[in-house]
C-alpha cells in the first residue's frame, strides 16, 4: 500500500498558526494565508499539494479556489514536488553582471540536471529566482531562508559536499 | 558628511538586541513623543523635514500621512512596506538585519501620528531570516514596555506585526501589498480609492518604505528642521544607496543628497571607482525600474554641469537625457557588459513579476522579452528595435499601477542611449560581447 | 443633488455624482461609448483590466481645468462637474486603443473559424474596428488544451483575456465559487486547478458574460454558426429566475438558449441553467417574437425584420 501522507499539522504547528491568526481583526483570518502556506510547505517536502492547499483552506474557514489563487501567484510556493534541497539561484542584472550564469552552469553541470529539474535521488532541485535584494554581494543563492552571497564555483562546491554530507533540507519551519 | 543618521551605529556589536540600540540612545523618540507630542505634532515635525518616500516615488512622507482619513470611526493601519524586490537595491535589509529596532521605533512614531492600534511590517518571504530577527526584536519591545497595552504609561496602545510575503516583486506596490498583507493575490487595486481613505481591510492606511521610517527617529529626535538642513533644494536629508555591479567596492552607504555622482562612483569613502583596468559604461541609478544612462549624462547634465546624486539632478533633462534617483539602487556597468543581455535579464524580472491583471503590462513584458531574446542570440531585425520602443510606449501610463512604466523605461532609454549596440547585435547575427 | 456636467466628444451630457465616464457615455450613447472589454455594468467592480476604454480627460473639471496626466480609463474613473473628454476625438485614445487591441491578440488563437463565439465576439468587433491589418508577433502563443468545467461549459483558455468577469459572476450571482484565476502574468488561466465541474443554478451566466470564445455553451457546441440561427424573445414561468430568454432556433428546432443581451452585450437579467441547458423544446416557451439584433451585428445579415432605423440616422442603409 502506498505511503499515505499525513499532512495535518501537529499540536505545535496548530499553535503557531492559531497565534498567527490572531494578529488580525475578527473575520480577516484569510490574512493568514501565506505565513500558513509557507509553513504547509516547509511541513509537506516543500512543496504544495491539491490536499495540502485544501487542508489550508479548511484550517482558515475559507474556499480550496481561494487558497489556489494565491499559491499559484506567489512565486515561493512550488504546486509540484521538488528535492529535498531547493537550490534558488538568483538570474537578474546585477547577479548577471557578476557571473550568476556561471554558477547556474555550475550547480547544473555538477548535479547533471538542468534549472527546474530535481536529481534522480531526490536530494537536490535547480530553480532559477529573480532578483533577490543582495545584489552588492552579488552572485547569490538561496536555500530555504539561507542567503549565501559572493558565490564562487569553488564556494559552490563547498556548499554541495556540505549538503551532501548533511544530506541537507532546504523545508523547514520558517518560523522556528 | 557631518552625521549619519540611518546607519550611525549600524557597525555597532549587538546592534540588533534592545539592550544595546537602547544604550544607543534608542526609543528616547518614542518617549519624547508619547510625553511631549501630539499626533498631529509628530505629523508637523516629519511634514517640516522634507522627508520623502524612499521606496522609489518620493512622494512627501508628511503630506502622504496628512491624506489619511481621521474622520471615519474606522480603524486606522500603519504598513511598513519591507517588500525589497527592485533588482539593485538591498538597503531595506541591511536595517532590518542589523538595527530592527531602529525600525521598530519608528514603527511607534508612525503609528501614533497617525492614530493606529495595529500595525504590520511587511516584508518579501525571501528574507525570513531578517522576519525572525524583527520578531525577536519586537517580543523584546514588548516586553520592556514599548510595544502592547499603555506604552510607557501614555494611555497610548499599539500592537506591531510582522507578516512574510512569498516571492512576488508587485507587492511592493502598496495596494498590492495591502491585497498581499489580507491574504489575497497580489494583484494592484484600481485607484481612486487611495490608502489613506480605502486601505487594509477598507480602511484608512498608510504605506510606508522602510528606510523612510528608519529616518523618524532622528527626526523627531533633532527636529524636523534639523533634517531638512541636511541635503540639497527638495531632496531633504540622507538617502541609502544600495551600490553593485563592476564597482571596487559595492555595498550600502549613506549619503547626504546632493553629493556628485562622479565623487560617488569614484571616491574611495564610496564606490571606489571601477574594476581595475576597466572604464565606466553605463549606470542605472534608482533601481531596475529607471531609464539606464550613459557615462557622460550620469557624471553631467546634458548642459555639462555635474550630476549630483538628487531627486532633482538626477532627473535633470526629463527622460532625453536625464533618469530618477527611485529607490537608490545604484548598478554600475564597465565597457564589458552588454546593454541588450543586461536589459533582457530586467525584461525578463518584469514579465515574471507582472501581475496579469491588466493586458498592456501582461501581454507587452513577454513580447518585449521574446523580442530582446532574438536580438541578443542574434535572430533580431532592425524593424525589432522600433518595435520594442513602439511597445514599450503604448504599455507607458496605460497600465492600472506602475509595473507597466517600471518595464517600459529600461527599454526604452537602453534603445534611446545604445541604439547602435542594438544594430550592432542585428548586423553581426549575434551579441558582439 | 445637482447634476454633474460632462462632455464627451464634444457632445454634453449631464448625470448624477458618481456616474463613471463610461455611463455617461452610454448615456449619450453612440460612437461616444468606449469598447468594453471587462466592465460589466451588473457585476460590482468588474472593470479596470482590460484597458480598451482608456480614454483622454482634457479638462478635470470646472474647479480644476487642469488635463488628467495620462489616459484614464472610462469604466472606472467618475466624472467631475466641468470634466471635458475625448474619446474618438483624441488621436492619442484611438492610437492607444489600437495598441491595446494588438495586446489583446498576441496570445490569442485567431481562431475564429471553429469559434462558436463568432459572430457575437467582442474581441472580434474591437479587431475590426481597431486592429492593425498584419500581425507583428512572430513568437509562439501561449497555449492551453481546452478542458470541460463541468457537463455544460467548455473552457478554451487560449481565447480568454482575463477580463474577470465569470469570477465576479461566480462570486456574485452563484452560491459558491470554484473557478478563478490561477497562476501569474501571462500564464494566468480561468481554472478550477483541480478537475472541479462548476456546476450551480446559475453557473450558465458565465457563457454569457464572456466577452470572447472562451467559455461557451458545451450543448451547443459546433451545432451552428450563429449567424445561421434565428433568435426569438421567449419567457416561461421559471421558479428560480425570470425565466425571459432569446431562443437561437434554427428552422423548428432550438439550438440554443440564452440570457437577453442589451445593446452593450450585457445581460438584462441573469437567468437560470434550468432555463438555459433543460428546456429545448418548443413547448417548454412561449414564443414574444424575433430578437432585435443591431445592424452592425454579422447575425442581422440573416435579418428578417426590417429594422428602425435609429435617431442618430447612424445606421443608414
Amino acid at each position: 500500500m502506498p505511503e499515505k501522507l499525513n499532512i495535518e499539522f501537529n499540536r505545535e504547528t496548530l499553535d503557531l498558526v492559531n497565534k498567527i491568526i490572531k494578529r488580525y481583526p475578527e473575520g480577516r483570518q484569510k490574512s493568514a494565508l501565506l505565513p500558513v502556506l509557507h509553513i504547509a510547505q516547509a511541513e509537506n517536502h516543500g512543496w504544495l499539494s491539491s490536499e495540502t492547499m485544501e487542508y489550508v483552506a479548511s484550517l482558515l474557514d475559507i474556499q480550496p479556489i481561494e487558497v489556489f489563487e494565491v499559491a499559484s501567484f506567489y512565486s515561493m510556493f512550488n504546486l509540484q514536488p521538488v528535492g529535498n534541497c531547493v537550490i534558488e539561484v538568483c538570474q537578474t542584472g546585477p547577479c548577471m553582471l557578476k557571473g550568476s550564469e556561471e554558477i547556474l552552469a555550475h550547480f547544473e553541470n555538477r548535479l547533471g540536471i538542468k534549472a527546474g529539474e530535481t536529481t534522480a535521488d531526490g536530494k537536490f532541485t535547480i530553480k532559477t529566482v529573480e532578483c533577490l535584494a543582495a545584489c552588492g554581494n552579488a552572485p547569490v543563492i538561496q536555500v530555504g531562508t539561507e542567503y549565501h552571497e559572493n558565490l564562487t564555483t569553488q564556494k559552490a562546491d563547498d556548499l554541495l559536499e556540505k549538503w551532501q554530507a548533511e544530506n541537507k533540507t532546504s523545508h523547514t519551519n520558517p518560523y522556528l | 558628511m557631518a552625521e549619519k543618521i540611518l546607519l550611525k551605529n549600524i557597525d555597532v556589536p549587538g546592534l540588533a538586541s534592545f539592550e544595546v540600540y537602547r544604550k544607543l540612545g534608542g526609543y528616547s523618540a518614542v518617549e519624547k513623543v508619547l510625553k511631549n507630542f501630539t499626533p498631529d505634532q509628530v505629523t508637523s515635525e516629519v511634514t517640516k523635514s522634507g522627508l520623502r518616500g524612499r521606496g522609489g516615488a518620493g512622494f512627501p512622507a508628511g503630506m502622504k500621512w496628512g491624506f489619511i482619513d481621521k474622520k471615519t470611526n474606522n480603524p486606522r493601519y500603519f504598513v511598513c512596506n519591507f517588500d525589497e524586490s527592485e533588482p539593485g537595491t538591498f538597503k531595506d535589509r541591511h536595517i532590518g538585519q542589523l538595527n530592527p529596532h531602529q525600525l521598530i521605533e519608528g514603527m511607534i512614531l508612525g503609528s501614533y501620528a497617525l492614530g493606529a492600534r495595529t500595525s504590520y511590517i511587511y516584508i518579501r518571504g525571501e528574507l525570513f531570516y531578517v522576519l525572525r530577527i524583527i520578531e525577536k526584536a519586537i517580543a523584546e519591545a514588548y516586553k520592556n514596555g514599548f510595544l502592547g497595552e499603555n506604552i510607557l504609561g501614555s494611555g497610548y496602545s499599539l500592537d506591531l506585526y510582522c507578516q512574510p510575503g512569498a516571492g512576488a516583486y508587485i507587492c511592493g506596490e502598496e495596494t498590492a501589498l495591502l491585497e498581499s498583507l489580507e491574504g489575497k493575490r497580489g494583484n494592484p487595486r484600481i485607484k481612486p480609492p487611495f490608502p489613506a481613505v480605502v486601505g487594509l481591510y477598507g480602511c484608512p492606511t498608510v504605506v510606508n518604505n522602510v528606510e523612510t521610517i528608519a529616518a523618524l527617529p532622528w527626526i523627531i529626535n533633532n527636529g524636523g528642521e534639523a533634517y531638512s538642513a541636511v541635503g540639497i533644494g527638495n531632496s531633504k536629508g540622507t538617502k541609502l544607496i544600495s551600490a553593485c555591479g563592476h564597482i571596487n567596492k559595492p555595498g550600502i552607504y549613506e549619503i547626504e543628497l546632493g553629493l556628485p555622482v562622479e565623487e560617488f562612483i569614484y571616491s574611495d569613502e564610496y564606490c571606489g571607482g571601477i574594476r581595475p583596468g576597466h572604464t565606466l559604461k553605463a549606470v542605472v541609478a534608482g533601481g531596475s525600474s529607471v531609464p539606464i544612462l550613459p557615462a557622460n549624462l550620469i557624471l553631467k547634465t546634458a548642459e555639462g554641469k555635474p550630476r549630483l546624486m538628487s531627486y532633482e539632478s538626477l532627473s535633470e533633462g526629463g527622460f532625453q537625457s536625464g533618469t530618477m534617483l527611485g529607490s537608490g539602487g545604484f548598478i554600475v556597468m564597465d565597457e564589458t557588459t552588454c546593454i541588450v543581455k543586461n536589459l533582457l535579464t530586467f525584461a525578463k524580472f518584469y514579465h515574471h513579476e507582472s501581475c496579469g491583471q491588466c493586458s498592456p503590462c501582461r501581454e507587452g513584458t513577454g513580447w518585449m522579452e521574446k523580442i530582446l531574446h532574438r536580438i541578443e542570440s542574434g535572430h533580431g531585425t532592425m524593424k525589432d528595435i522600433d518595435l520594442l520602443v513602439d511597445i514599450s510606449k503604448h504599455i507607458e501610463g496605460n497600465t492600472i499601477c506602475p509595473l507597466g512604466d517600471a518595464a517600459a523605461w529600461p527599454v526604452a532609454s537602453a534603445i534611446r542611449h545604445f541604439r547602435e549596440e542594438f544594430e550592432e547585435h542585428v548586423k553581426l547575427q549575434k551579441c558582439p560581447f | 443633488m445637482p447634476l454633474l456636467k460632462v462632455t464627451i466628444d464634444n457632445i454634453e451630457v449631464e448625470v448624477e455624482a458618481g456616474t463613471t465616464i463610461m455611463n455617461a457615455a452610454r448615456k449619450i450613447g453612440g460612437s461616444v461609448v468606449p469598447p468594453a472589454m471587462c466592465y460589466y455594468s451588473k457585476l460590482e467592480g468588474s472593470g479596470g483590466y482590460c484597458r480598451t476604454c482608456l480614454v483622454k480627460v482634457s479638462q478635470g473639471s470646472f474647479k480644476d481645468n487642469r488635463p488628467m496626466p495620462k489616459l484614464v480609463a472610462s469604466c472606472r474613473t467618475p466624472v467631475q462637474d466641468g470634466m471635458v473628454v475625448q474619446n474618438r476625438t483624441s488621436p492619442e485614445v484611438m492610437d492607444n486603443r489600437r495598441a491595446i487591441t494588438e495586446f489583446l491578440l498576441i496570445n490569442h488563437p485567431l481562431d475564429c473559424p471553429v469559434c462558436d463565439q463568432a459572430g457575437e465576439c467582442h474581441l472580434q468587433d474591437l479587431s475590426y474596428e481597431h486592429g492593425l491589418e498584419v500581425t507583428r508577433t512572430e513568437e509562439d502563443r501561449r497555449t492551453f488544451d481546452p478542458i470541460d468545467i463541468g457537463d455544460l461549459i467548455k473552457l478554451h483558455m487560449n481565447r480568454c483575456i482575463l477580463c474577470y468577469r465569470c469570477v465576479k459572476v461566480a462570486d456574485q450571482i452563484t452560491d459558491g465559487r470554484v473557478h478563478g484565476v490561477l497562476g501569474r502574468g501571462d500564464h494566468s488561466e480561468i481554472s478550477t486547478l483541480i478537475q472541479k465541474a462548476v456546476d450551480n443554478d446559475f453557473s450558465g451566466n458565465m457563457i454569457d458574460v464572456c466577452p470572447v470564445g472562451a467559455l461557451t455553451d458545451k450543448t451547443f457546441r459546433f451545432k451552428s454558426r450563429v449567424w445561421f440561427t434565428r433568435p426569438f424573445d421567449a419567457h416561461r414561468e421559471c421558479s428560480k429566475c425570470c425565466g425571459k430568454t432569446v431562443l437561437w432556433m434554427k428552422g423548428e428546432e432550438i439550438l440554443r438558449v440564452t440570457g437577453r443581451k442589451d445593446k452593450y452585450g450585457e445581460l438584462e437579467e441573469f437567468i437560470c441553467n434550468d432555463c438555459r441547458f433543460e428546456h429545448k423544446e418548443n413547448v417548454d416557451w412561449i414564443v414574444e417574437g424575433p430578437r432585435k439584433i443591431e445592424r452592425h451585428s454579422v447575425i442581422s445579415q440573416n435579418h428578417y425584420e426590417k429594422l428602425d432605423i435609429p435617431e442618430d440616422g447612424e445606421e443608414t442603409e
